[in-house]
């Protein structure tokens, strides 16, 4: 009984994680579709998140608030990165793109020193400290709120993507650039537009796990490389793919770093994204084969 | 002329999702022998080639090379069997100048390996010596001397053709693969390339081609393989291909006669 | 003809090497330049496999660690030989890079960075995580000098000696490899893959024998590293790095072997001219690798050629 509890506990927190590692792969995935660029500046935008939000709540805003004008900055600043550093350099091959989208996280997290220092801020939760008993195991509000609201954002993009003109658009311009231009399509305002969707979804994810981590300029460059595992996992062709991954990868890493040893817990990520690049490259979920660049 | 078989595909066959894109096709190339695939588009023509040299697998029959099955063995090791190729949609090594490019058809007969280039051992110098003397040789013999400097990438679409030839012949075939080696060039190149074709089997190299300029196909071709929708439609010599009712029917058409 | 003018160029290369060597006073400059050497090394065989085979590998900081350890474990702790402690890291790293090439050689483009990705990672936990060999965060120390038929590389000047002795060397190699059989193999699978197979090219094996070069190139340099300071952390040989080691080969021009020694000595200057700008300095770096690659993306010499041709032409269009 004691070990099923244990193991439980376990999940709640793998969830609580993976959870993130969704929204953040997400935003990998929505560039990526749009663009076939990997945004290696992913995480900073999760980063930025979390300190927005406790900065702005530390100038006395109500947290709703807070959380809604953190994540709006964050968007703009995600526009303006692809504004800044992705349009100049349309026609970069992938590996300078890669270069140039690591070199936009160093400088973001560069940046992010300076303001905040090397310090960590800490949020209140949503609400309660108090941890709920569930058969045997506990769980954070928090963790609740995290859960709650990726489920919220998840349907939301998917509605969004299929029911509103715009995310039709958006649709359209990723799976054919030339044909959604003679539509009259405005394909460069749907690749910034990408960005700044991902960079919400990126910002979501900082402002939700704020309250659990503590926020700190140095914290984006794991949890995006997660995301990024995440979506790979599932497959960055399909959403639900990607939540699945997250999911997977958050219960995977909390159950190794539990029954077996906590200081490979960041291996297992990666260990996970080997397996299934080398066995099914497409993604557990993957339903179409992506471009090669 | 006393011949034995050279190629053999017998009853070969491949599908892609739903389509059969190729039907119990079979057929032979004799030895010294120039056969030509002929057919409208759509009819397998370049997916039998690829099936030939590997780049596909069938999903049935038998391919045999000089008595042996090679269906499903990696393209490098055909190639090195004795059958090379050139591409419809030229495929060159763009960033390389013309006679690197011949010089890597000589990689299969050459043997210096990492160790013996990275210390530039004296053999291995010889080698390279020779690799680039054979090189010259066959841009000699297509006619591209000339260019032997030039990037690739920056030659004429004939000239590119051309320079497939040379790099196939460079790995010394014994069957060469032509896939539409006129297509895009004027009169005077094709009555080139024709003069080319008989030269390259007075080498004693077969060939098979897939050409849709008819006047060439006809003068250069020993016999004649018609396919449609996959499946061979009429074997024989040009004369008889160009009575046979049902080719004329399914691809010559009336027009034909004019040309 | 070219041939010769090239290795008049690696003489001249080599005499300013080693005036600066010798002139440049202290200590600082020497390490500094030993340091450059290291980089150059693993950037020559990072170059041959994205430049000329056209493969990415954001991983290869990996097999740096893997020299460097190796080296460093077996003459600290185990008292080996410091030679046959760096052929043990060849070794172990060719076995390494055989075991991860086979299966991520097959995925193509984003696949094989994202597979090269997380192996580097992987390796780079381990060697936190493995602190009963390893050391754990804090690093390794204590790691001997090189010793080869009785000389000791202990002084800074014998390091410099050793550090660039070998630099020449694997320049030679790649300079050979480059220009033979198997180099314009590798550039003919970069751009035609399948023309190449139809040519009789198994370029399977030669991208992974690529592989395992410039795999053993990263080990080699990993190994002279342990023996140049003497003291290696697990930060060093991370994604970080490994990205930055890709920036040398693109900075200093895919499939140029001068190039690669240019980006290497350029990127391990730079962090040490912005270290006068203290904390701006990571933010000065990111702002350098991305206005570089937006407007240089063929690298620093043949960016700035362009650009230099580009004048030319408007000039003599008026």
């Amino acid at each position: 009984m004691e070990k099923l509890a244990e193991l439980l506990q376990y999940i709640f927190s793998g969830l609580t994680n993976g959870a993130i590692y969704a929204l953040i792969g997400l935003g990998f995935s929505i560039i990526f579709n749009a663009t076939a660029i990997i945004n290696f500046a992913q995480g900073e935008f999760v980063m930025l998140g979390a300190l927005v939000v406790i900065a702005f709540s530390a100038l006395g805003l109500s947290l709703p608030l807070a959380l809604v004008l953190a994540v709006a900055a964050v968007t703009v600043m995600g526009l303006a990165f692809e504004r800044l550093a992705i349009r100049p350099a349309r026609d970069a091959t992938a590996i300078s793109l890669i270069i140039i989208t690591v070199g936009g996280g160093v400088l973001i997290k560069g940046l992010a020193m300076l303001l905040w220092g090397k310090d960590a801020y800490t949020l209140p939760p949503f609400s309660g400290q108090e941890p709920l008993t569930l058969a045997g195991a506990t769980i954070l509000p928090q963790s609740l709120w995290i859960m709650a609201l990726t489920l919220l954002l998840v349907v939301g993009l998917e509605a969004f993507l299929h029911f509103t003109i715009l995310g039709k658009a958006m649709r359209a311009a990723s799976y054919n650039p030339v044909a959604a231009r003679l539509v009259g399509i405005r394909v460069s305002q749907m690749v910034q537009f990408s960005f700044g969707l991902s960079a919400a979804l990126g910002a979501a994810a900082g402002v939700l796990i704020a309250p659990i981590t503590m926020g700190v300029y140095d914290m984006g460059t794991m949890l995006g490389l997660k995301g990024f595992c995440a979506a790979v996992i599932g497959g960055l062709g399909s959403i639900f793919g990607v939540v699945l991954g997250g999911l997977l990868l958050g219960v995977a890493e909390a159950l190794a770093s539990g029954l077996v040893s906590s200081g490979y817990r960041d291996a297992v990520a990666f260990l996970i994204l080997l397996l299934v690049l080398f066995f099914r490259p497409q993604g557990l979920i993957g339903r179409r084969p992506l471009r090669s660049s | 002329m006393t011949s034995s078989t050279l190629l053999a595909l017998e009853a070969v066959g491949i599908s892609f999702g739903g389509l059969q894109a190729v039907k119990k096709v079979s057929f032979q190339v004799q030895e010294g022998q120039i056969k030509a695939l002929i057919g409208p588009n759509g009819a397998g023509k370049t997916t039998l080639f690829n099936l030939i040299t590997g780049m596909l697998r069938p999903d049935h029959g038998e391919i045999r090379f000089q008595e042996q099955a090679i269906q499903g063995l990696p393209p490098f090791r055909i190639a090195d069997r004795g059958i090379s190729r050139t591409f419809q949609i030229v495929q060159l090594f763009g960033h390389m100048t013309v006679v690197e490019n011949v010089m890597v058809g000589r990689h299969l007969r050459t043997r210096a390996g990492l160790l013996a280039a990275a210390l530039r051992l004296p053999w291995s110098r010889r080698e390279e010596a020779a690799i680039r003397s054979q090189s010259l040789a066959w841009l000699d013999f297509v006619g591209l001397q000339d260019r032997a400097d030039d990037y690739a990438a920056n030659l004429p679409l004939g000239h590119q053709r051309l320079l497939e030839i040379a790099r196939a012949l460079a790995t010394e075939p014994k069957l060469l693969l032509l896939d539409e080696p006129a297509a895009g060039l004027d009169m005077t190149e094709t009555e080139r390339l024709k003069e080319l074709i008989f030269a390259i089997r007075a080498r004693g190299i077969s060939v098979l081609l897939v050409e849709h300029d008819m006047s060439l196909t006809m003068e250069v071709a020993d016999e004649i393989v018609v396919l449609d929708h996959g499946e061979l439609l009429a074997e024989g010599p040009p004369r008889d291909i160009q009575r046979h009712p049902a080719v004329i029917a399914a691809y010559l058409g009336r027009d034909w006669e004019k040309e | 003809m070219a041939r010769y003018q090239r290795w008049l160029q690696a003489g001249v290369f080599y005499l300013l090497v080693a005036l600066s060597g010798s002139l440049l006073p202290g200590t600082y400059y020497v390490t500094l330049l030993n340091l450059i050497g290291l980089h150059i090394i693993i950037v020559l065989g990072l170059n041959l496999l994205m430049g000329y085979a056209g493969q990415i590998s954001l991983g290869h900081a990996a097999f740096f660690g893997l020299g460097a350890y190796t080296s460093g474990i077996l003459t600290a702790t185990y008292k080996v030989d410091p030679l046959l402690a760096l052929l043990a890291g060849l070794l172990l790293s060719t076995l390494v890079a055989v075991i991860v090439g086979i299966p991520a050689l097959k995925l193509k483009g984003y696949y094989l960075a994202m597979a090269t990705l997380g192996f580097g990672i992987i390796v780079a936990i381990a060697f936190q995580q493995m602190d009963w060999l390893t050391g754990g965060p804090s690093g390794f120390m204590g790691i001997p000098p090189f010793r080869f038929l009785g000389w000791r590389f202990q002084t800074p000047a014998a390091k410099f000696f050793l550090v660039w002795a070998l630099v020449g060397l694997i320049l030679f190699l790649s300079l050979n490899i480059v220009d033979s059989r198997i180099g314009r193999a590798l550039r003919a699978i970069h751009d035609s893959e399948t023309a190449a197979l139809a040519m009789g090219v198994d370029a399977q094996r030669l991208k992974l024998l690529i592989f395992v070069v410039s795999a053993l190139y990263a080990s080699l340099a990993g190994s002279l590293l342990a023996h140049t300071v003497n003291f290696i952390a697990p930060s060093s040989f991370g994604f970080m790095f490994s990205i930055k080691l890709v920036t040398m080969v693109v900075v200093g021009g895919m499939a140029s072997i001068w190039g690669s020694l240019l980006g290497a000595a350029v990127l391990t200057v730079l962090p040490e001219l912005l270290a006068v700008f203290h904390d701006l300095e990571v933010v000065i770096f990111g702002l350098i690798l991305m206005v570089v690659m937006i407007f240089l993306p063929r690298g620093l010499v043949r960016g700035l050629l362009d650009l230099w041709e580009l004048r030319r032409r408007k000039k003599q269009g008026r």
